[in-house]
């Protein structure tokens, strides 16, 4: 029986450590600074179960029954501690460090209560010395164990909500099995059995719906509600919705937001097409979702829109489902418009047309294979397809959070010769954004908008050009194939904004 | 590895590919062709019993060989506006070690796949590179500027060890600081041969014939690669590993053979430098270096017409009244013919001298101190690119670290596309490590299944899903693929009588600089067709000086 104790011990002290790498596991993963995280959550849990051994005192009588059930409330609580702690960040993110702390102060206070109680309960049998020495063993070489399984198998295999799971399930165990041993001591063992089976079922049924519920909650971390999804051969394509809000976010990064996009699509278009009275025929790369066609739409001289995309489930969607045709005016269903499902890029090098505005609308440059479209070959390539007075534009990130970035897309359109206007605007959804106008010839801003705005006026748009200091020029190299500095600059100048 | 135990890894890996023996179902193996270089008609050479020829034609220049050094001599000769020669080469097309294949996806390389900045000294490939529009302005500036789409897209290197993708070929991950001060003093070695002058000749020039001959630098051509490292207290194993990996790449055997001199030449001859690129970028095309193959080509042909006969086996190189004849095995006619030329310009690789030149005895003697490294390059067609394991993005150079083979390089790596589809990757790998006698043998014996088998195999450790993805595997097998600068060749007396003039025939063959760089195949082209120029009095202006 003492050796079975003994085992017992090791698989509590295995549990109390996995609750409290849980813990600071998920608060450094949710919160991030991981020094801070784990140091406080250690310190904190320590010191609650110092409190626990205190309280043990306190227990005086039913030793056997008062430990199955703290190892019954040990079970469910820091079982379930990684779920809870999870949907309390996504649904609620304030009182997450509250939540966070009291579950790690109430956990380690049982934890504190497990030891003290076994060590008791062996002393009937054993010496102090004995008592002391193995029982000391055992809890230590079980936290050895799930130091080393908690990094190389627990977390990559089962993850955190289920590892928890795990663990509650053992604590569990623990006291079924303690029932089992002390079944001629207790008095009320039936009673404590049922309480050891519900928590038994409760555990266990968790995790089984892990799996679920990990998906519902991180579903969750997109904020709205999920209308649709599609992984495509390109890119994985998400739709959501909150009230009037449709937002699309293309391999997790936010593209529009139906409640600013006119803003980025007014800004995108009207600056440059509007000086341009003469414009027949317009291209646009990138834009699959008709919001910059839908722009173009709106002057009677265009007579052709040309938007190639790579992606045909994209212009698919965009020119079927009902609330995305109303956001582009059914742009990819219009005559004007036609819509080629090709790489952008092949395109351009197997088609020798010209167009009067061309506007380029391509993802931020964060990987090599799309800071090739970003690169002075490409532009040299665009500038092959102007005609004679045309104007490109070019989305260009952020010149406030990617400066040099931004820049560097000034730079480069440069060195192949074009002159550049560089501009920017406030999108709220994605913050100060910036666009650049290329030409061969000096550009002059509109002096009225021949057509319907809801952003822009002639009044406002002088202040677009204009770089406040902490946008202004910075020096930045020549974005070419065969040194990828833009991808460079974006990477080092986004992890700082996240940061 | 001996032989053997190779044949019977082989068979090993043969069976474990048979169903039912443990392992899960694997796709079949994908489709594809073994490809020699003229493996059959090589061997009717050693037979001695191809027909003596029906027909005798007289040409005034013979060129033989159109690899890049029988190119380069034609290309010289047109450019001089000499027209009257005749190319013949075994192979259905000319390009040599720079031949490009190409399929649905695009071209991609059968062996060489790119050109280093050129150095300074190398005129004659910047002379070529300017006519191409690849280097534009001055060809002989310090830095010109290169045509965007030549110049290597980032990433151009990475390497796959210990499970993870890294930067650069030289293993850095987990190497201890000791062996990192290693490299350190490595490098700055190599940078200090590189800036030494004796004279107006750099230590270690490319073209080598331009390089000092200062004793203690030809002393280096007497000892292998690993011995001077050694006796220079290198020891650190990953810089053995390296300097061991640029020998099999550039020269298809390993550090402990290759000679000293020849080792530090592949760190220390490269100066070149362009305004738009860093130093060390390379130029390469979808297809290797096809391109540069198929620029003279096109030069020479607009300039003096069709000039090459393809498919001629040359089988008896003889010497009479004061001319010299080339005796032409041409499989498709079934027939032999005589080619008597004024000047000829041997430009194929010098093994052959000892089986083809009667009479001769030194020059056939000198060609027994060579030997060549066999090879083996594999193109795999992927239907679209394979998963990869962590770290470093996909490079057009992905070197393996601890494998048979060298890596693979991306032949779509160039192309300017928006989402990268299907691809083609070549695989190379020298058969180092046995005897090149022993290499060919294998390469003989091992059919392209079991080819296939172990490069799948292999290529599935960093890309789990290869197998499923790859449509198409072809295998090309080059018995002697290149000259091996083993101690002694590089300045010995053999090479320098290949290297040198002779009245009526000259030797155009990287083979005849010891090792085989596609900057040593052009010039000794050039060079052979200037001297060729100069004995018929012609005039020109020459490209190597």
């Amino acid at each position: 029986m003492n050796q079975a104790l003994l085992f017992s011990v090791f698989v509590v002290a295995s549990c109390g450590l996995a609750y409290e790498l849980i813990a600071g596991a998920l608060s450094s993963y949710l919160l991030g600074d991981s020094v801070m995280q784990f140091s406080t959550v250690i310190g904190c849990y320590l010191f609650a179960m110092g409190i626990g051994s205190w309280l043990s005192r306190y227990v005086e009588r039913h030793l056997v029954a008062r430990f199955v059930q703290v190892e019954l409330i040990v079970g469910v609580l820091g079982g379930y501690s990684a779920a809870g702690l999870f949907f309390i960040f996504v649904w609620f993110s304030a009182p997450f460090k509250l939540a966070l702390y009291l579950a790690v102060f109430a956990i380690g206070v049982l934890v504190g209560l497990e030891i003290p109680l076994i060590m008791r309960i062996l002393k009937r049998d054993l010496s102090f010395k004995d008592v002391v020495s193995q029982v000391l063993t055992f809890d230590y070489l079980g936290a050895l164990a799930v130091s080393i399984l908690f990094p190389l198998l627990l977390v990559p295999h089962l993850g955190l909500v289920r590892s928890g799971l795990l663990f509650g399930l053992l604590n569990v165990l623990v006291a079924l099995w303690a029932l089992w041993l002390f079944r001629a001591q207790l008095h009320n063992a039936a009673w404590l059995r049922t309480q050891a089976f519900v928590s038994l079922a409760v555990l266990a049924g968790g995790f089984a719906a892990a799996g679920q519920f990990t998906t519902l909650a991180e579903a969750h971390l997109y904020a709205d509600e999920v209308v649709y999804t599609e992984a495509t051969p390109y890119q994985r394509i998400v739709l959501t919705r909150w009230k009037d809000d449709l937002r699309l976010f293309l391999n997790n990064n936010l593209q529009f937001s139906s409640r600013d996009e006119y803003r980025y699509h007014e800004a995108l278009v009207h600056p440059g097409l509007s000086t341009l009275p003469g414009a027949r025929r317009v291209l646009v790369l990138g834009g699959g979702d008709g919001l910059a066609a839908r722009e173009i739409l709106k002057y009677p001289q265009v007579e052709s829109v040309t938007v190639v995309d790579l992606d045909p489930a994209m212009t698919q969607l965009f020119s079927t489902a009902a609330p995305l045709r109303k956001l582009n005016a059914d742009a990819l269903l219009s005559p004007r418009v036609s819509v080629v499902n090709e790489d952008a890029l092949q395109w351009l090098e197997e088609n020798d047309d010209s167009f009067d505005f061309v506007v380029v609308d391509f993802p931020d440059p964060s990987n090599f294979a799309i800071g090739k479209l970003y690169s002075a070959a490409f532009y040299r390539l665009l500038e092959k397809h102007l005609s004679a007075g045309a104007l490109a534009v070019i989305q260009s990130t952020s010149p406030l959070y990617a400066r040099q970035s931004f820049w560097c897309v000034v730079s480069t359109l440069e060195s192949v010769g074009f002159v550049t206007t560089p501009y920017h605007a406030l999108v709220p959804s994605f913050g100060e954004w910036g666009f650049v106008l290329a030409g061969r010839r000096a550009y002059k801003p509109p002096a009225a908008y021949p057509v319907d705005t809801r952003f822009l006026t002639p009044e406002t748009t002088p202040a677009l050009f204009q770089f406040p200091k902490d946008m202004a020029r910075v020096d930045a190299e020549v974005n070419r194939l065969n040194n990828q500095v833009l991808v460079r600059y974006f990477e080092s100048e986004w992890r700082q904004v996240i940061r | 590895m001996e032989r053997r135990e190779f044949l019977a890894t082989l068979a090993a890996a043969g069976l474990a590919s048979l169903p039912g023996c443990g392992s899960p179902p694997r796709p079949p193996l994908p489709p594809g062709d073994l490809l020699g270089s003229a493996m059959d008609l090589g061997h009717r050479l050693r037979a001695g019993d191809l027909p003596p020829p029906a027909e005798t034609r007289r040409v005034p220049v013979l060129i033989v060989g159109a690899g890049i050094g029988g190119l380069a001599a034609g290309w010289k000769l047109a450019r001089s506006g000499f027209t009257d020669f005749l190319i013949v080469e075994l192979e259905g097309e000319a390009g040599g070690n720079s031949r490009s294949g190409r399929n649905e996806v695009g071209a991609y390389p059968l062996a060489a796949h790119y050109l280093p900045l050129p150095t300074r000294e190398a005129t004659a490939v910047r002379e070529l590179l300017a006519e191409l529009g690849v280097l534009q302005g001055d060809p002989r500036a310090a830095r010109p500027r290169y045509d965007e789409r030549y110049l290597c897209a980032t990433p151009q290197e990475r390497l796959y060890r210990n499970g993870w993708w890294q930067d650069g070929v030289l293993p850095l991950l987990g190497v201890s600081a000791a062996e990192r001060q290693q490299y350190r003093r490595f490098f700055a070695l190599m940078e200090a041969f590189r800036q030494r002058r004796d004279g107006a000749s750099r230590a270690f020039a490319l073209p080598m014939e331009l390089s000092s001959r200062a004793a203690d630098l030809l002393a280096l051509d007497t000892l292998s690669m690993r011995d001077w490292l050694l006796a220079q207290g290198f020891d650190a194993p990953q810089l053995h590993w390296y300097v061991d990996y640029a020998c099999r790449d550039d020269y298809g055997t390993g550090l402990a053979e290759v000679s000293a001199w020849a080792g530090i030449h592949y760190f220390a001859c490269r100066n070149g430098e362009a305004q738009d690129a860093a130093s060390d970028t390379v130029l390469t095309t979808p297809g290797g270096n096809g391109w540069l193959a198929q620029g003279m080509a096109q030069s020479i042909a607009a300039r003096a017409g069709d000039r090459l006969l393809s498919g001629a086996l040359a089988f008896r190189v003889g010497a009479a009244d004061g001319r010299m004849s080339v005796d032409l095995w041409r499989p498709a006619q079934q027939r032999s013919l005589r080619l008597v030329a004024e000047q000829l310009i041997w430009a194929a690789p010098l093994f052959l001298v000892p089986h083809v030149f009667a009479g001769q005895a030194a020059l056939k003697a000198a060609a027994r101190h060579y030997s060549h490294a066999p090879w083996l390059v594999a193109n795999l067609t992927l239907a679209r690119f394979p998963e990869q394991r962590a770290g470093a993005s996909t490079a057009w150079d992905n070197v393996l670290h601890d494998s048979p083979g060298l890596g693979y390089v991306v032949s779509t790596h160039q192309q300017m596309r928006q989402h990268a589809g299907a691809t083609v990757f070549t695989y190379y790998r020298a058969l180092s490590g046995m005897t090149p006698q022993e290499g060919r043998a294998v390469l003989q014996e091992t059919p392209r299944e079991a080819w296939a088998e172990q490069i799948l195999a292999e290529l599935e450790r960093p890309h789990p899903d290869i197998r499923q993805l790859t449509t198409r595997l072809d295998v090309h097998c080059n018995g002697h693929a290149m000259a091996r600068p083993l101690p002694g060749l590089i300045w010995g007396q053999a090479r320098r009588l290949f290297a040198a003039d002779a009245p009526r025939l000259r030797f155009a063959h990287a083979d005849a600089s010891g090792f085989s760089l596609f900057e040593e195949a052009q010039y000794r082209g050039v060079l052979a067709a200037e001297r060729t120029l100069r004995r018929l009095g012609k005039p020109f202006t020459s490209s190597l000086s």
